[in-house]
């Protein structure tokens, strides 16, 4: 049994990782999941949380903000809409993804886009809830 | 005939042109390498969200339900043109070949009797197309400020044509941007962003049997938006490597352009100047010889 697979993590600006890795955590729409070797091939949206790179080289954490992750024979990869690892995550940085969500969530409660309002809350409550899983 | 004054100063004049030509080209070798790396960089992901798209518009994309982003409005009357070009001049044919294209599409379209709207980023486009256009113009987005392309302002462009096409403001939605190909070529391209097509590459054809987490349609439209910031990042990308890249080969011609006039100046500066000490010999001697 394959015990690492092809790990590629890629935003529209860079490609920040490509590496071999043995579990990788994503933060699905509907829940976090755990990515290993031979998983079924899966295509997941994601919602703002931690992405958890476990490697035989060390784990290393990001922070996504949304996209999609696909799973296939070859390995996974990580489509981010943007992608910093924690590490480097200011709360400064975070707060201005915060202020975003929250004008999204304000324009949506203006125009009573209902169907967007849920959206948009549940985009803010993540991003929220990000800042204090990483203890920010 | 010019003084030798005159010739002077002219002479000045084109070197200091010259040195001012030199210095653009160089600058803008530098932004073409940066610029080309971060088109370099972009690509992975392009390449990648495009499979998916490919895989999933080919399984939803035909049904009834599919989205209007792909299946289109079902009429194409109001086509909304985007017309992308440099905030600056001074880069050879750039400019002027995107607009041009986009006018010759603007007025194709409007023979064949469509509604054409037009949505211009850069200032060189909005003022080249003002002309003609300037009474469909739905907007423009300034990227002056802008020192480097980032995503974000992709996804601004994206949201207004997005927030526009929900509107049922059009039915099409083009791009028009230079594709880089090297340094001396870039091609005017037009890019049909709404409704999308993508096509599968050959060697996706073997495709796994995907999972989706939620639905496939959820999925797809999720996605589509984000298809259409993804391309217009492309594109924006593309534009400002071939931009530079235009304006490195248009510097380059205009500081060998100032080379050969210089050269040539001098010539006839020299030529004027040993024509000026021979009349004065010439005076001396018959002076001398009618005493």
């Amino acid at each position: 049994m394959a015990d690492t697979m092809q790990f590629d993590l890629v935003s529209p600006e860079r490609s920040l990782a490509s590496l071999k890795a043995t579990a990788v955590q994503i933060p699905g729409a509907e829940g976090d999941m755990t990515a290993m070797p031979l998983h079924a091939p899966t295509i997941t949206t994601l919602r703002p949380g931690l992405l958890k790179v476990e490697s035989p080289e060390g784990n290393t954490d990001y922070v996504v903000t949304g996209g999609f992750a696909e799973i296939n024979a070859e390995g996974l990869s990580v489509l981010a809409e943007k992608a910093i690892p924690t590490s480097e995550l200011t709360r400064e940085q975070l707060d201005t993804l915060i202020e975003d969500a929250r004008a999204a969530h304000k324009a949506a409660v203006d125009n009573e886009q209902h169907d967007l309002v849920t959206d948009a809350a549940k985009l803010l409550a993540d991003m929220e809830a990000l800042g204090t899983h990483i203890a920010l | 005939m010019p003084s030798l004054k005159d010739l002077k100063n002219r002479i000045q004049s084109v070197k200091n042109t010259r040195k001012i030509t030199k210095a653009m080209q160089m600058v803008a070798a530098a932004k073409l390498r940066r610029a080309q790396e971060a088109a370099e960089e972009a690509r992975p992901y392009a390449k990648r969200f495009n499979a998916v798209m490919a895989g999933l518009a080919s399984s939803v994309g035909g049904s009834e339900s599919a989205p209007k982003l792909i299946a289109g409005t079902g009429s194409d009357q109001v086509h909304l043109l985007v017309v992308m070009t440099a905030e600056r001049g001074l880069c050879g044919g750039f400019n002027s070949n995107i607009s041009k294209l986009a006018r010759q599409k603007a007025n194709e379209l409007i023979a064949a009797g469509k509604t054409v709207k037009m949505l211009t980023v850069g200032k060189k486009g909005r003022d080249a197309l003002k002309r003609d256009f300037e009474d469909v113009f739905v907007g423009h987005v300034d990227l002056t400020e802008v020192k480097r392309i980032g995503y974000s302002n992709a996804q601004d462009i994206a949201k207004d044509v997005l927030g526009r096409f929900d509107a049922g403001e059009f039915d099409v939605a083009t791009i028009f941007y230079a594709e880089f190909v090297n340094v001396v070529t870039q091609v005017p391209t037009a890019q049909q962003i709404i409704p999308a097509s993508y096509e599968a590459s050959e060697d996706e054809g073997l495709a796994a049997e995907y999972d989706y987490e939620p639905s496939e349609e959820a999925i797809l439209a999720d996605l589509l938006p984000r298809g259409v910031a993804t391309q217009i990042f492309a594109a924006l990308l593309e534009n400002g490597a071939s931009e530079q890249g235009a304006r490195m080969s248009a510097m380059d011609n205009a500081t060998r352009n100032a080379g050969d006039m210089i050269d040539q100046l001098t010539i006839e500066f020299n030529r004027s100047r040993q024509a000026v000490i021979t009349s004065e010999l010439i005076e001396i001697i018959s002076g001398a010889e009618a005493l």
